[in-house]
């Protein structure tokens, strides 16, 4: 029977996840999966070096190997391409950045050469016989060192900052004029890390000489930005490159740069005849040399306060360390200022952002890419402020936050927060973790000696990019919007199937593409198929597709419920022309002929399969005028973005913000210095939720990644640039013996700017790293010490605590009271 | 020279099929299982016996199969993540994993699934701290581990039903 056409029924509902059927059967098809014929395996010789000048590479006993078919080393790469494009402007655009070192390694772990042989055994011997002699530099370490230029890493840019800009807005001085308090805080600094994903990078290339067309099965996660790259760098036109991308294994942004690693298997492929060549990294390759997250300095804050302890100005130095290459950067000199007012209210404020290379691994995007850096710099300046102003943080908060009945709201740098309601979530947080209780229990607790605290973190996370942000960066970049296609066709026997240019890597795309075109079509979502995974022969990707910044729920389910939409009215016509009525007699449903159109006037039906059949192969019944339909729709969602003023830098940089409130109690052991988690809330609001449990789910391993970020997960590099944590025994990824349980809730504000009401979130803002700071902040502020580093373990503890070396309040923050 | 390493004949059972396979030496069991007998379920995630998403299970005992030569599983019988369905049914803890959303991307599940296997077949009851322990051996970059708890405690209520 026919159900009523309600176009709500699945969206909003907690559906099981498409994916789970193959991938709970070990049926996935992860890239490593994948076995091509003839295919090679190739491995990397790489640098022990952090700087140092290349005096020789010496391949030649590694290609005697027998089983070996070819090297490959950074001389033969510049005879065969061009360096890689810079995002930049002058003088870093002037750098060469090829995928194999050249005349120099700027990271420990950089690759020098390639081998590939018949097997990854005997690529790993071969590896070995390759001989590499090396002339030591002095390596730059720390990004403020590497601002003075002493040891420079890139000849051509002849400097070692790669970009600099000023953001201001309102009036700052005068707000200092007026402030009944002023607070210095010399240095914080936020750690390097990387969210780790569990699958490492793995690209297998082929580029066959003969048709000069290039294949890859990759887990890249933005191919369409990689292919640009390879393009202008192997120097093919873009379409004879395809990309083609299954089952991701996790990504959380760390993908998006590998694309000098599919450029030297291309190449590699290209030397042994066009065979296929397979790269799957190593855990120590991955940690030491695909990327990092942002390390960032903040040097200098003054906040201004009135006498209520409103914040009204903030003035800082930033310092972003991107690596020894800038590659996906210096997007992230501008990417932080969507959240330039994090959840405050303050409007005058100038930023002072500087990015400088150094010689450690690459930055990529890291799961809250750049924006998290910022916001942890944020909470921690309320916090502070709060501490010695003698402000309890809840009450600081609220007297901050933007207020709810502000929606949407414009910040001092023009984004537009699309809506949220902060003081409901703080509510929402204090209830859900006992906050009196905790309160009464902490009390107690301190005055048997121990050191226990309670602190919040707010946060957002904001999705879909306006990509003309990157104008600020460099005036002269074509890139401006952003835009997600999607294809939804009735197949040939009335199968639905929908196509979407996305790279899930655990996100759920099937199942909520299939929750929403459901409900346009009015039929369970096991009836919709949906392909997912980039494949630029499909013809569904935008200069904009892949899996990243918090978008599929509003760019990408956008671009399917359009194509879905097309897709109806394109049936409906049809469906009239058979059922001899008007369209709007149509009703779509499910009969018993399994899914079908109906008039409603006669009752008479027609299942997709009658639909499908009159264009795909019976199309002599179809009347000409019918011919434009297709029964094959392709849609391509806009976001609503203007180009950004590049001069004042403003503009709306990102169309949706999700936010999430994080209480944590924690307790530093006073003996072990080991700190502890004694409770957790996470409260998370991205407006209208398309499939509660996949939220959720989100929620929690975001919580997880900014958890082992504030108190495991360091890339530590030693003086001269060694890499001391370069495997999971070292860099200890958060297991279940260290996961506390976390409490979680949600409130719901619609999003007015997409057309579910739901908004992006699976970033998550680190929230952990804000709140565990501010937990740690109130368990340590009475013994002298404060929370100026994003990573906190029982040594850096110990540090402050005990050998009082680092973290000294006293040393470290200045009140001016007027 | 590599080539002239010479192989080893072992003989082991996977998923109750026997095979007789040569391999190096140095050959890992997870090669064994992935590029001999193509059986991609099991994943390699770290090389250093921290991740876990390599589990098997040897001798019903639940083994890292990156840190162990294929030549150390002659005449063992291993269980793989393919081999947990019965007649084309979903084992227990396969639907427990779907049905408490205990994956995201879906990689490290075949080695969790594995030590919950582990773990159930000695304890019909685990607390949470059973599980935590179970499990300390995997790691999980996706879920935040709190529905990979829910789905190894509803697995062992399903069980204990079954019984």
């Amino acid at each position: 029977m026919n159900q009523p056409a309600d176009e709500k029924n699945w969206v909003g509902k907690a559906l099981p996840r498409k994916e789970e059927n193959r991938l709970l059967r070990g049926r996935g098809r992860f890239s490593d999966d994948v076995k091509l014929r003839d295919m090679l395996y190739l491995r990397f010789v790489r640098s022990p070096y952090a700087h140092a000048r290349i005096v020789s590479v010496d391949i030649s006993a590694a290609e005697a190997l027998p089983g070996v078919v070819c090297a490959l080393t950074g001389a033969e790469v510049v005879a065969q391409t061009q360096p890689f494009i810079e995002i930049g402007p002058d003088p870093f655009a002037k750098i060469k950045d090829y995928p194999l070192a050249v005349s120099k390694v700027r990271y420990q772990g950089e690759p020098v050469a390639a081998v590939v042989a018949q097997s990854a055994a005997l690529a790993d011997d071969a590896a070995e016989l390759v001989q590499i002699e090396y002339d030591a530099l002095d390596p730059v370490i720390d990004a403020e060192d590497a601002l003075l230029n002493k040891s420079v890493l890139h000849d051509e840019a002849g400097t070692n900052q790669v970009w600099n800009g000023v953001f201001e807005y309102g009036e700052v001085e005068k707000a200092f004029k007026e402030a009944a308090h002023i607070v210095s805080i010399d240095r914080m600094h936020f750690h390097r890390f990387s969210s780790t994903p569990l699958e490492n990078n793995v690209v297998i290339g082929c580029w066959d000489p003969k048709d000069e067309r290039i294949y890859y099965e990759c887990n890249n996660s933005f191919p369409s930005f990689a292919i640009q790259f390879l393009a202008a760098h192997l120097q093919v036109h873009i379409d004879r490159i395809r990309v083609e991308t299954s089952d991701i294994g996790g990504s959380f942004g760390i993908k998006i740069t590998s694309y000098p690693q599919m450029a030297i298997c291309a190449l590699a492929s290209k030397k042994a005849g066009g065979r296929p060549v397979k790269w799957v990294e190593t855990r120590s390759e991955h940690i030491t040399s695909s990327a990092h997250g942002n390390e960032r300095t903040f040097r200098d804050t003054r906040i201004a306060l009135d006498k209520n302890g409103v914040i009204t100005a903030i003035t800082s130095r930033h310092i972003d360390d991107c690596g020894a290459y800038p590659r996906y950067e210096p997007l992230g000199c501008v990417i932080w200022s969507q959240v330039f007012a994090g959840v405050y209210r303050f409007k005058n404020a100038r930023i002072d952002f500087s990015q400088a290379v150094t010689n450690k691994c690459p930055v990529g995007p890291n799961r809250g890419y750049s924006r998290m850096q910022h916001l942890w710099f944020l909470e921690r300046v309320v916090d502070i402020c709060a501490h010695e102003l003698g402000i309890p943080p809840d009450e600081m908060r609220l007297r901050n936050y933007i207020r709810p009945e502000e929606f949407p709201y414009t910040t001092p740098n023009g984004c537009v927060y699309d809506s949220g309601n902060y003081p409901k979530m703080l509510q929402l947080a204090k209830q859900r973790i006992g906050w009196d209780e905790w309160k009464k229990k902490q009390a107690a607790a301190r005055k048997e000696g121990r050191l226990v605290g309670i602190g919040i973190g707010t946060t957002l996370d904001s999705g879909t990019n306006n990509f003309g942000q990157s104008q600020i960066v460099n005036p002269g970049l074509p890139y401006s919007g952003n835009s997600q296609g999607a294809n939804c066709k009735l197949d040939i026997y009335g199968e639905v199937v929908v196509a979407v240019g996305s790279c899930p890597q655990g996100q759920g795309h099937e199942t909520t593409a299939a929750q929403v075109v459901a409900d346009v079509l009015n039929i369970h979502p096991d009836l919709v198929t949906v392909r997912t995974g980039f494949d630029t022969e499909r013809n569904v990707h935008t200069g904009f597709s892949g899996t990243y910044a918090s978008q599929f729920a509003v760019s990408g389910l956008s671009a399917v419920h359009g194509a879905a939409q097309k897709l109806k009215a394109e049936m409906k016509r049809l469906g009239a022309f058979v059922l001899q009525t008007k369209e709007n007699d149509i009703e779509f449903g499910t009969g018993a002929q399994g899914p079908e159109l109906r008039a409603k006037s006669t009752s008479k039906s027609i299942n997709y399969w009658g639909l499908a059949n009159l264009v795909n192969a019976n199309s002599a019944a179809l009347p000409e005028e019918l011919y434009e339909v297709t029964l094959n729709c392709r849609y391509i969602w806009r976001a609503p973005f203007k180009v950004p003023d590049k001069q004042r830098k403003y503009g709306n940089l990102t169309l949706t913000y999700a936010s999430q409130l994080h209480i944590a109690v924690v307790e530093v052991e006073r003996d072990t210095f080991i700190p502890r988690i004694l409770d957790y809330v996470a409260v998370d609001d991205c407006g209208t939720v398309i499939n509660p449990p996949i939220v959720e789910g989100q929620v929690y391993g975001a919580t997880a990644h900014g958890i082992g970020a504030a108190l495991m997960e360091n890339c530590v590099y030693d003086a001269v640039g060694n890499m001391l944590t370069s495997t999971f025994s070292d860099y200890t990824p958060i297991t279940a013996m260290n996961m506390p349980k976390v409490k979680y809730d949600h409130i719901e504000t619609p999003s007015p700017h997409s057309y579910s009401g739901a908004k992006g979130m699976g970033e998550g803002g680190a929230a952990p790293v804000h709140t565990i700071s501010a937990a740690l902040q109130d368990a340590l502020f009475a013994e002298g010490v404060f929370i100026d580093d994003s990573f906190n373990n029982a040594d850096s503890l110990f540090r402050a605590l005990v050998a009082k070396e680092i973290s000294q309040v006293g040393k470290l923050v200045k009140v001016e009271k007027r | 020279m590599p080539e002239t390493i010479e192989k080893v004949s072992i003989q082991l059972k996977v998923n109750g099929k026997s095979h007789s396979v040569s391999v190096e030496p140095r050959t890992l069991l997870v090669e064994l299982l992935r590029e001999h007998l193509d059986l991609t379920g099991t994943h390699v995630g770290c090389d250093t016996t921290y991740c876990g998403a390599c589990t098997v299970l040897m001798n019903g005992a639940a083994v890292k199969s990156c840190t162990m030569f294929a030549v150390q599983a002659d005449g063992a019988e291993i269980t793989t993540v393919e081999g947990l369905e019965k007649d084309g049914q979903l084992h227990p803890i396969q639907r427990a994993f779907g049905d408490a959303y205990g994956l995201q991307c879906g990689y490290c599940t075949p080695g969790f699934m594995l030590s919950a296997m582990q773990l159930l077949a000695h304890n019909q009851q685990p607390s949470d701290h059973d599980i935590r322990k179970a499990i300390a051996g995997n790691t999980c970059r996706c879920t935040g581990y709190q529905n990979i708890f829910k789905a190894i405690q509803l697995a062992a209520q399903n069980m204990k039903g079954a019984r």
